[in-house]
Formats: structure tokens, C-alpha cells, sequence
């Protein structure tokens, strides 16, 4: 460092690994359920659009691990090298740091596109946000993911409108659904001070920045589709803890099959 | 399954980055038009072919019918002087 210049502010280390995994952790297991999901959509094009819309969190979930493996890495109290893959396939449900909602299973195709709709909404919020971060990397990354869940939340958004404003059978399947994954969204706004480290640094957006426009949007949408989605600040209780490591027993399942190959043949490639 | 519920047949056409032309890609169901165009995105630019589609509704096509290929399109194979072999193409000269 020279004389005259100053240092950019940056989180510790730990803190700024801790942030990235529990960013890539909700398009990881989301990504594994869109992924999972192929064989039981509609129809024949629906399947191939939630696949790209998982392999699309995929790639997030990847560049975001890739980046805090070269973190951990190259920091001084590291003896173990990570991976990418090993960050994502060895972990156990403790250490994963997902929201609650990317757990919630495929029960019908109405879960499926209200889950992306509510997911979907929230991280274009989030990306747009990172890409003014102070962490340049981090920037670059969320510029690039920006573009891509525009068309996830379009997407989501006019099945939710078609479903809802559709036949009485899927109108009914799409009501039940906001009904039951709203309970999961308050987790999306939390804030603890990890959150108000990042964001004194500039490093990120408060989550609960992030609220009035999601709500905002998303019951834009909602209304279309002549449904009812009871306000967020109102009397629904909130879910909470997968940003903890505190999970539902769904992600046991998911984990085991996401896992399971790396966990029997550790370091097994094509 | 029967005809009645299927979603209409969409022709999908998707012209490369550095192309100047649709070229026909494929078809899909959907049920309107918005859909059409994205499910021609999800299913037709997954490897990078184009940056811009157009979706036709199959049944706004209309075709020549193939067993009349002869009476259509003989005329012009014996008129050498239609075709346009004659002359060359300057270099620098791009889409010929």
C-alpha cells in the first residue's frame, strides 16, 4: 500500500465467505429442485424452461461458490483447499444457508411457479443491488445474473397470472399456494448484523431494503391474476432460520440426492 | 390424445447474431403468443443459436403442396439466363 492511498474497507474474511455461501446456497438448492422437477412438468416445453431456469441458478450458485473457495483458499488460517464442488457437495444441512422457501417441495406446477415467483422477484431486487457493490467481483457477478432473472420473473409471473385468472381448478391450486409459501417470504427481509456489516461497507444491500418493492411487485402480479395475497407486515407468521442453518427435514431429502454421489466416490469427476 | 386439447402448433423461427435471415428452427405448442415466444426461447436458443425469433401460428402457413413440386418449379431449371451465376461478387461484399 502506498502513502497517501487508503485502504477500501472490507468485511473480515470469514464474513465476507459466510455472505457468499448463504448467497449461493438458495440458488443451489433451488436449482436442484427445478432440476429435479424435470419428468413431472405439464408439458414437454414447461420442462424445458424450468430446467433453464435451474441450470440459470446454477451458474449463480457456482460462480458465487467459486469465489468464496479462492477466498477461503487464499486466506492465512486456511490447510484444506476447497472447491467449488466441495463446497456444494459436502457440506451438511447445518452449514447450508439457504432461504426456508427453496426447500418447499414441487407439489403441483402452481407451487412450483409461485415458489419462482416469490424467489424470483426477491433475487432480482438482491442482484440489482450487489451489482453496485463495493466488492467488485461480487459486482461483476450480480451484473451478470441481473439479466437473467429478468426473464425468470417474467416468466413466473405470466404462469402465475394464467393460472390464477385461468380454469377454477387452477385458480383454486394457485391460491392455496400463495397461501402456503407466504410464510416463507418474511425470511427473504431479515436483517442481523452481519447484514449491517455488508451494508455499512457497501458491500450489499439490508435485506429488509428490499421489502416494500417485493411486496409492491408481487402483488401487482397477484391482483392480476385475481388473487389474494394477505399484506406482508400483516398478522402471517414468518418462517425463519435457513440463513442460520436451522432447516426443515425437506432439505435432508434434497441433499441426500444432491449429495450422495460426491459424498460415496469423494472427488469422482466425468 | 385427442386434437381438441392440445395447444395450438407454433412455428418457430430464429435468425443468428450474425445472420440476416429467420431460419426455421422448429415448432412448439402454446397457448397464446407471449408463451410461444418464450417457450421458442427455452427451446430453440439453449445453445446459443440466435438473438432473434419469430413464432408463426402453424396455421397461418400456408405451404406449396410437394406433389406439385414438378409443375411449381421446372420452368426455371433450362432458363440459364434467369440465374444469377454471371457475374462475381466483389470482396467486402457480405450476405450473398
Amino acid at each position: 500500500m502506498e502513502a497517501g492511498m487508503t485502504a477500501v474497507d472490507t468485511a473480515p474474511t470469514a464474513v465476507r465467505i459466510r455472505h457468499l455461501l448463504q448467497l449461493a446456497d438458495s440458488p443451489l438448492i433451488l436449482g436442484q429442485q427445478l432440476g429435479a422437477y424435470v419428468g413431472s412438468a405439464p408439458i414437454l416445453e414447461e420442462e424445458m424452461a424450468c430446467a433453464n431456469l435451474g441450470l440459470d441458478l446454477l451458474g449463480h450458485a457456482t460462480m458465487l461458490l467459486e469465489y468464496a473457495a479462492y477466498l477461503t483458499n487464499n486466506s492465512s488460517d486456511s490447510d484444506a483447499q476447497v472447491t467449488a464442488d466441495t463446497l456444494a457437495f459436502t457440506r451438511d444441512a447445518r452449514a447450508m444457508y439457504n432461504l426456508l422457501l427453496c426447500e418447499r417441495p414441487n407439489s403441483d406446477f402452481a407451487h412450483v411457479m409461485v415458489r419462482h415467483l416469490f424467489y424470483s422477484t426477491w433475487s432480482l431486487l438482491l442482484w440489482t443491488g450487489l451489482s453496485e457493490s463495493s466488492d467488485e467481483r461480487l459486482a461483476a457477478i450480480a451484473a451478470k445474473a441481473v439479466k437473467e432473472m429478468c426473464y425468470h420473473c417474467s416468466h413466473s409471473a405470466g404462469w402465475v397470472i394464467r393460472l390464477g385468472d385461468g380454469t377454477a381448478e387452477s385458480h383454486a391450486r394457485t391460491q392455496a399456494a400463495i397461501d402456503e409459501l407466504l410464510p416463507y417470504v418474511g425470511e427473504m427481509f431479515l436483517d442481523d448484523a452481519r447484514d449491517s456489516q455488508l451494508n455499512e461497507l457497501g458491500t450489499a444491500p439490508l435485506p429488509s431494503s428490499l421489502a416494500d418493492e417485493w411486496e409492491s411487485a408481487v402483488r401487482q402480479t397477484v391482483q392480476q391474476a385475481t388473487l389474494a395475497m394477505p399484506a406482508l407486515n400483516g398478522n402471517v407468521y414468518m418462517h425463519s432460520g435457513g440463513t442460520e442453518g436451522v432447516h426443515s427435514e425437506r432439505l435432508g431429502f434434497i441433499l441426500a440426492e444432491m449429495q450422495y454421489l460426491q459424498r460415496s466416490y469423494p472427488g469422482l469427476t466425468w | 390424445m385427442p386434437a381438441d386439447t392440445q395447444w395450438p402448433l407454433w412455428e418457430v423461427f430464429v435468425r443468428s447474431r450474425r445472420g440476416l435471415s429467420h431460419v426455421h428452427s422448429g415448432s412448439l405448442h402454446a397457448p397464446d403468443a407471449e408463451l410461444a415466444l418464450q417457450n421458442a426461447r427455452d427451446l430453440y436458443t439453449r445453445r446459443n443459436e440466435g438473438e432473434s425469433i419469430w413464432v408463426v401460428p402453424s396455421a397461418a402457413i400456408v405451404a406449396s403442396d410437394p406433389d406439385e413440386k414438378d409443375a411449381l418449379f421446372t420452368a426455371p431449371h433450362d432458363k440459364a439466363y434467369r440465374h444469377p451465376t454471371f457475374y462475381t461478387v466483389p470482396d467486402g461484399v457480405q450476405g450473398m
